[in-house]
């Protein structure tokens, strides 16, 4: 489905300022990856603006290994009949009959992601033709512009996901803001040159070096595990946080199910205070003292070895 | 010129940088609110879209929500777009936690569905003279019930109310803020000149 419109009433869906727009009301907010309804609940309940319905966070698919595909079907509506907030899921890069079945899901937004395995090596999904929003990672302004180009309605720093470690969040965010910083002290001769080096369309280049910013909301996500990592990524100019493994892997040692959710329910609250009040270290000391003591263990991405990085997937 | 009143944007979550750009190019100085002791000083307050859910849960962590109330009954000007009409509802039925819950209206979340049938629709709204409004309709909440008090402001093809005032209170489905068209924002920019 494309942007539709009648003329009866002249309404239209699927237009870029709905789609777009979407993005722009969960800006601030926290958008949770849960793999359960009522992980779904306790999401919604700790004041989450979105989730996004996994069959496995990050951190497992790592672990796990094999073909990481769409979540199924079943899992998709139990969470979206669980929660009142917009249902998010991932599809494969490149694999838009997953997108179109998302689609006929009612799923708010499809994030085309890194963390599920590539399906087409050489293309994205043509984003543009769907009336549902999509979500893309990016590591560079390169990236970002090429998945707008497609027709991302939003963009998220891909970081390295499922690790706990927010070294590649802070590199990536600092990259897209520093290539934006270099390009609105450009000359126009120049700006064709970046264009053609970035491999994007220079009205879109030249839009943002006007603007100073990305023509969508821009959100961090792939290794924020703790209210300071939120709090840092806000600071350096995100516009929300995904957090995957970080909830629903803390407090993992915690064998009462009740118990275990209370404390990831904990840090969740606290993740969503974070956002809020990311410039507030009162705040921010306050809503740290109150998370579980056992955090995601983690891993360090400089101890993983390449080719299980998840980063430099669809570029 | 009269001078530029001073408008608060409740700053929890939501669209509330795009609202404070509309406020000033309407002719407001304009001041984030995160904490009560921000509410002083102000002449109108708008809460903005975004979740309902997730505002009503900061709106009570942090105590916010009687401070409003009150500054609203004392005849503060205020007003709720999508999340914040929702917020501002007596009666809003699928909302788990109702905080401020001052305005004669029922509001009925998400009335269109998914984000799929979302949508843009112009319409005439009463106090706005020339070309209609770009209502952006975003999972947007219809008002489905009116007190004896409140004033139908804007309606959809359909006969849906998406736009009413009720003294100091007004309370849109859609979001002017999203669009460079600023005469909402106008609207209510002089309702908040008359309260000092």
């Amino acid at each position: 489905m494309s942007a539709n419109s009648s003329s009866e009433n002249n309404s239209s869906t699927g237009t870029w300022t709905v789609k777009s727009g979407l993005a722009q009301m969960l800006k601030g907010g926290v958008i949770m990856d849960v793999v359960t309804a009522q992980q779904a609940e306790v999401a919604q309940e700790s004041g989450a603006v979105a989730v996004m319905a996994l069959e496995r966070v990050p951190s497992d698919i790592r672990k796990d290994g094999g073909v990481a595909r769409m979540s199924h079907v079943k899992l998709i509506k139990e969470i979206q009949a669980s929660v009142s907030i917009p249902v998010m899921a991932k599809a494969r890069i490149g694999h838009f009959v997953e997108a179109q079945i998302l689609e006929s899901l009612g799923v708010d937004y499809i994030d085309e992601s890194e963390v599920l395995t590539v399906a087409d090596e050489d293309n994205h999904i043509d984003k543009s033709n769907f009336a549902v929003p999509f979500v893309c990672g990016a590591r560079n302004l390169g990236e970002a512009l090429r998945r707008i180009s497609e027709g991302a309605a939003m963009i998220r720093t891909k970081g390295e996901a499922g690790t706990g470690d927010i070294v590649e969040a802070v590199r990536h965010l600092r990259t897209i803001n520093g290539e934006i910083r270099k390009l609105s002290s450009m000359l126009k001769d120049e700006l064709f040159t970046a264009a053609k080096n970035l491999q994007v369309p220079i009205e879109l280049l030249t839009t943002v070096a006007d603007t100073g910013k990305l023509p969508v909301v821009n959100f961090s996500a792939g290794g924020v595990a703790s209210p300071a990592d939120a709090a840092l990524m806000m600071q350096l100019g995100a516009e929300g946080v995904f957090v995957g493994s970080g909830i629903f892997k803390s407090a993992a040692d915690i064998t009462n199910e009740t118990d275990r959710l209370n404390q990831q329910k904990a840090m969740a609250t606290a993740i969503v205070k974070a956002v809020t009040y990311y410039e507030d270290p009162r705040i921010l000391a306050e809503v740290s003292e109150a998370i579980p003591d056992n955090a995601m263990r983690g891993l360090s991405v400089a101890q993983l070895p390449s080719e299980e990085l998840m980063a430099g997937r669809g570029n | 010129m009269s001078k530029r009143p001073l408008v608060g944007v409740l700053a929890l979550q939501g669209d509330f940088r795009e609202h404070a750009t509309s406020l000033s190019e309407a002719g407001a100085e304009v001041t984030e609110i995160r904490h009560a002791e921000n509410l002083k000083n102000i002449q109108g307050l708008i809460i903005p879209g975004g979740e309902s859910t997730a505002i009503a849960r900061l709106l009570i962590a942090y105590n916010l929500t009687d401070p409003i109330r009150r500054h609203i009954e004392q005849g503060l000007p205020t007003w709720g777009t999508c999340a914040g009409a929702i917020l501002l509802a007596k009666n809003a039925p699928d909302l788990d936690r109702p905080t401020i819950s001052v305005m004669n209206i029922t509001v009925q979340r998400n009335a269109f569905g998914p984000q799929i049938n979302s949508f843009e629709e112009n319409i005439y709204v009463n106090g706005i003279s020339g070309l209609p409004i770009k209502a952006i309709l975003i999972r947007a909440p219809i008002i489905s019930d009116t007190g004896p008090e409140v004033s139908i402001l804007g309606k959809l093809s359909d006969g849906s109310i998406v736009a009413v005032k009720e003294n100091n209170l007004l309370a849109t489905s859609f979001h002017p803020e999203l669009t460079n068209d600023s005469r909402m924002h106008g609207l209510f920019v002089d309702m908040t000149r008359q309260y000092s």
